[in-house]
């Protein structure tokens, strides 16, 4: 991963960018309560973590423990943004092995097992829609996105066919724009250019609307790093 | 913090979402090695985007796992990364060892785009594997600012340019900053080298203003040095220098 890790964990001050929506100091998270990791429901983050320093020392059994873990995330998130099924079982493929590879560069304490997971899925779910695009002439391949099919596709799609009630339920909690800032980038894979091109909005609001759907999101569902 | 903190930070949530393009992803990952504000943000909002995904999970195709758990007998596994105790914020680096303000604000700033202006025309599929190359090069500069052995030397060019030298023996790395680097003239190059030992082993190339990491060991290095030289660069230098900047052992 790129991203430089979180230094020592006690929490900043809050950031000025972030005072608007910070989440209140002390006061219990409204809908905290515990989630399942990946689709299986009963691998908590604490044996992921163990398994994942097993993984780390070439421990086959452990990795094919952590693939039942991770797998339907992964597989579930690549699709979600790649949409053909084929494309995205090659690059869900990928990133399992990528989580063999990196496993040493896991640090338990720059995220959860399942955050690392799923920002490599993530990653590599947008890097190969990019470059399909680029190699289809990014120009029409953003026409063929426009507007109406992503907006209305990713909307709907997030509406009804999202498995986790808690997500849906803060999905709704947000205003319509932050919530299609969120998932248009997110499971659409659209740049926030793109994003603020589709709901033909200035960039600085898509950008200040992108921030503040995900500190709701992050204080609806209980989040904490 | 310069002009454009603000803006910087707000990037954080478009950042976690991958929804950046390749120079701006770049720019901020550069960022992100010195605001632990940010870092928090972005752990946070990633922690967020997790759950986004872990909603949409669904089982995998059925040979997926068969043919992934073939896969890794033959991948080799990375080591652990080795990391500097703590990543010190570049600020902080900047603030101890006293680096002009204006040089400070090229390492913040401009340390990500050295280079990334002339990519704009490259093919797409390129700039964004360039942007990743870049991306590790980032990565370098901010461990060799970081380190804890990092020692800073300024100098003077004699064209009048103002330049840093960060260097760590640690990382066998080091930084080179310039400000009021005039263009070279036509058919021309900086180039810049290393000094192991009286022999002067070329160190890489600077456009202008900016910061680069330079090539080879930096370890036992005595000196710094720069040079005009015919485009391309030579295997030694062939002027004399503008400037050549002792490292303290
Ligand atoms: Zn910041």
């Amino acid at each position: 991963m790129d991203t430089p890790p979180p230094g020592g964990r006690p929490r900043p001050p809050l950031h000025p960018a972030a005072a608007a929506g910070a989440r209140p100091v002390n006061q219990p998270h409204p809908m905290n309560q515990p989630h399942p990791t990946g689709s299986s429901g009963h691998t908590r983050p604490a044996d992921l973590a163990a398994l994942m320093q097993q993984v780390e020392r070439g421990d086959k059994q452990a990795f094919s423990a952590l693939y039942d873990a991770l797998a339907p995330m992964v597989f579930g998130i690549v699709v979600k943004v790649v949409r053909d099924r084929a494309q995205s079982e090659e690059v869900a493929q990928e990133v399992m092995i990528d989580l063999w590879r990196q496993a040493a560069r896991y640090r338990p304490e720059a995220g959860s097992v399942t955050t690392w997971a799923s920002t490599i899925a993530h990653r590599r779910a947008v890097d190969r829609v990019r470059s399909a695009q680029a190699a289809a002439d990014r120009e029409q391949a953003q026409a063929a996105r426009e507007h109406h099919t992503a907006f209305d596709e990713v909307s709907e799609e997030v509406e009804t066919r999202l498995a986790s009630e808690q997500v849906r339920r803060c999905l709704r909690g947000l205003t319509e724009l932050q919530r299609q800032a969120v998932t248009l980038a997110y499971y659409g894979g659209l740049t926030y250019r793109e994003v603020a091109q589709t709901l033909r909005t200035p960039l600085p609001t898509i950008k200040t609307r992108m921030r503040d759907g995900l500190i709701r999101l992050r204080d609806c569902m209980g989040v904490t790093t | 913090m310069n002009q454009h903190a603000s803006d910087v930070h707000g990037l954080a949530a478009p950042y976690a979402l991958d929804a950046l393009d390749p120079a701006e992803r770049a720019q901020y990952a550069a960022h992100l090695a010195a605001c632990e504000a940010c870092r928090q943000d972005v752990a946070d909002f990633r922690a967020t985007a997790a759950r986004l995904a872990a909603s949409v999970a669904q089982a995998a195709p059925e040979l997926m796992k068969e043919r992934t758990l073939a896969a890794v007998d033959h991948v080799r596994q990375l080591p652990p990364r080795v990391h500097a105790a703590a990543p010190v914020p570049l600020r902080g680096v900047l603030r101890r060892k006293a680096l002009p303000m204006a040089l400070a604000a090229s390492l913040a700033a401009a340390a990500s785009f050295a280079g990334l202006a002339a990519w704009q025309h490259q093919e797409k599929q390129q700039l964004e594997q360039r942007a990743r190359q870049s991306e590790q090069r980032l990565d370098a500069v901010s461990g060799v600012l970081a380190a804890p052995d990092a020692r800073t030397v300024h100098g003077r060019a004699g064209n009048g340019a103002l330049t840093s030298v960060v260097a760590s023996d640690l990382r066998n790395r080091a930084v080179f900053t310039a400000t009021g680097l005039p263009a070279p003239p036509a058919g021309r190059t900086y180039q810049l080298w290393l000094d192991h030992d009286g022999t002067m082993r070329p160190a890489g190339f600077i456009r202008q203003d900016g910061t680069v990491l330079l090539d080879g060991d930096a370890a036992g290095a005595a000196a710094v040095g720069l040079t005009l030289e015919p485009a391309g660069g030579s295997p030694q230098p062939t002027t004399a220098p503008l400037l050549l900047m002792a490292l303290p052992a």
